[in-house]
């Protein structure tokens, strides 16, 4: 049966397509994730990445094709928060008058009444997201007068305390600290026990190695898609950045 | 200045003019239109919906001349025109490789030019200047009705959708992500704006209505990180003006739309300046390199 099918994938893309007013983003884009895997996006700017996370998320329709989560249309993974996006620090008004516990607040608005009060549940669930991200004594403060290591632990714990079960990040290593990274990729870890299903994009190929048991390569569509050993290989990466040498995304030691 | 303005003393200052009916009046529902729109003003300073406000508040122009010429209510007239003024926006900016802010202006000039038409080819006792600069010395018992009607039901909406509207303007993305209706709240917040530009053209009129809808929150957001304080600073800063400016319009005999704007945009210059953390001068610091 179609929809036993499904159930076996916590993402499942199949040909979709987006456009904004006739601009093709993305075409025939294939994806097929199943729980407490970890995949890396790999693209160059401009090549499709976000508008991928956009889809994913329900924030753009897709022109074409579809889209399950956890075997079920976007719709009710929107209803069950299932799917967290944890943006880039770009992509945050970081002078917003926000502190850090309102952020990651936000994550709870979804399952809470029209008026968005807080229950009992709620903050100690908040709570327990910002003490895993060890921002605990950071709560109070105001997201501008974080640090970018610290603002992007921030949206990370705003994705726990939603308890998405599928978490996309976009460039979750770019201008965080080294203690940070090194959270970050604890984290991950424990996402992966959990059984979350984590979509990174990044362009550090060191972490795709490190951490991706799974590696998306797209410019405009899916290029190629598997595991990372198989995938990951000079000759893919090269035909992905349209041409440029492995060896200046790698660096000596590939 | 004339000698007898120097004689006065302080308390007749503020009483002398309380002692008419229409400056009780005017203070009264200046001092409301104010805190509905210095609520608005705080999350459009945060959406960076500053020239939307513009446009809208120009857009409705029309709608109150039509409204008033077939006797419905003025808010009706300028709630359709404003919204429609933003649809229309919309779909000449998806069918057009027209850039955004031409659109605006354009489309918000012409809706404004049609109003200007209208008016002067109704025959009908509405009077242009009132309108444009408005009245609020003058303003009449009908229009105080709906002035107050139409505030309660922003400031309604606004607090009940608080929390969704402040994440709507902080990370739209998130709230669709999270099943949150992102159309509902654009066009609550729309709506909100036209209702807004409604009450507030009676006060400054349509000309400086935008002022009452930014500045407000502009100086607001120079004073703090935190948002309920800054919607509180906002009302506050937004009802001093208003209070003010009345009172200077009363004794300078000035166009008192005019000089409430004054008001608020010198309040503003003052947070500019000196604001704690936000201010070009920095008091800790001259303090401390004179220690």
């Amino acid at each position: 049966m179609e929809s036993r099918e499904f159930e076996k994938y916590r993402i499942e893309a199949e040909n979709i397509c987006v456009d904004y007013n006739g601009k093709v983003a993305l075409y025939d884009a294939n994806l097929r994730l199943k729980a407490g895997q970890i995949c890396g996006l790999v693209g160059m700017n401009g090549a499709g990445k976000t508008t991928l996370f956009n889809a994913l998320t329900g924030f753009v329709n897709v022109s074409k094709g579809k889209i399950r989560i956890n075997g079920e249309s976007l719709c009710i993974a929107q209803r069950d928060q299932t799917v967290a996006y944890v943006p880039q620090n770009e992509g945050i008004d970081s002078d917003f008058p926000v502190s850090v516990w309102d952020v990651v607040m936000m994550g709870r608005y979804g399952s809470m009444n029209i008026l968005r009060n807080p229950r009992e549940s709620d903050i100690q669930a908040v709570k327990n997201a910002i003490e895993r991200v060890d921002l605990l004594k950071f709560s109070d403060t105001p997201i501008g007068n974080l640090s970018g290591g610290q603002r992007k632990r921030t949206f990370l714990a705003r994705a726990i305390a939603q308890r998405a079960s599928v978490l996309l990040l976009d460039e979750p290593f770019s201008g965080v600290d080294i203690p940070t990274e090194k959270l970050i990729s604890e984290l991950f870890i424990q996402f992966k026990k959990e059984g979350k299903t984590i979509l990174l994009s990044t362009h550090d190929m060191i972490h795709v190695r490190e951490f991706c048991d799974l590696v998306v390569l797209i410019n405009k569509t899916v290029l190629a898609y598997g595991d990372t050993s198989e995938v990951f290989t000079p000759e893919n990466i090269t035909s992905t950045f349209g041409g440029m040498s492995p060896d200046v995304l790698f660096g000596p030691e590939s | 200045m004339e000698p007898h303005y120097l004689a006065l003393n302080v308390s007749s200052f503020i009483t002398e003019p309380l002692t008419h009916d229409f400056m009780r009046k005017a203070i009264l529902i200046s001092s409301l239109v104010a805190a509905v729109c210095g609520l608005l003003s705080s999350y459009l300073t945060l959406k960076g919906w500053a020239l939307m406000g513009d446009a809208v508040s120009h857009a409705v122009m029309p709608g109150v001349v039509v409204a008033y010429a077939l006797g419905v209510p003025f808010s009706l007239g300028a709630f359709i025109f404003g919204v429609g003024s933003v649809a229309l926006i919309g779909f000449i900016k998806q069918k057009s490789r027209v850039k955004e802010d031409t659109v605006i202006g354009l489309v918000f000039t012409g809706f404004f030019a049609l109003g200007i038409v209208l008016v002067s080819k109704i025959k009908s006792n509405i009077d242009l200047m009132h309108i444009l600069f408005g009245s609020p010395l003058g303003i009449s018992l009908s229009d105080v009705k709906q002035t107050i009607l139409i505030s309660l039901l922003v400031v309604t909406l606004l607090t009940v959708f608080k929390k969704d509207l402040t994440l709507y303007c902080f990370d739209p993305r998130h709230a669709k992500t999270v099943g949150i209706n992102v159309w509902f709240l654009h066009y609550l917040l729309l709506t909100c704006l036209s209702l807004s530009a409604v009450v507030g053209l009676q006060t400054v009129g349509i000309v400086l209505v935008v002022a009452m809808l930014i500045t407000p929150g502009a100086t607001a957001y120079l004073l703090t990180d935190q948002f309920d304080r800054m919607t509180l600073i906002s009302i506050l800063s937004s009802i001093i003006s208003s209070i003010f400016g009345i009172y200077f319009s009363y004794w300078f005999d000035i166009e008192t739309g005019g000089s409430i704007v004054l008001v608020q945009t010198f309040i503003f210059l003052f947070a500019f300046l000196f604001a704690p953390r936000y201010g070009i001068i920095k008091f800790k610091k001259l303090l401390s390199t004179t220690k």
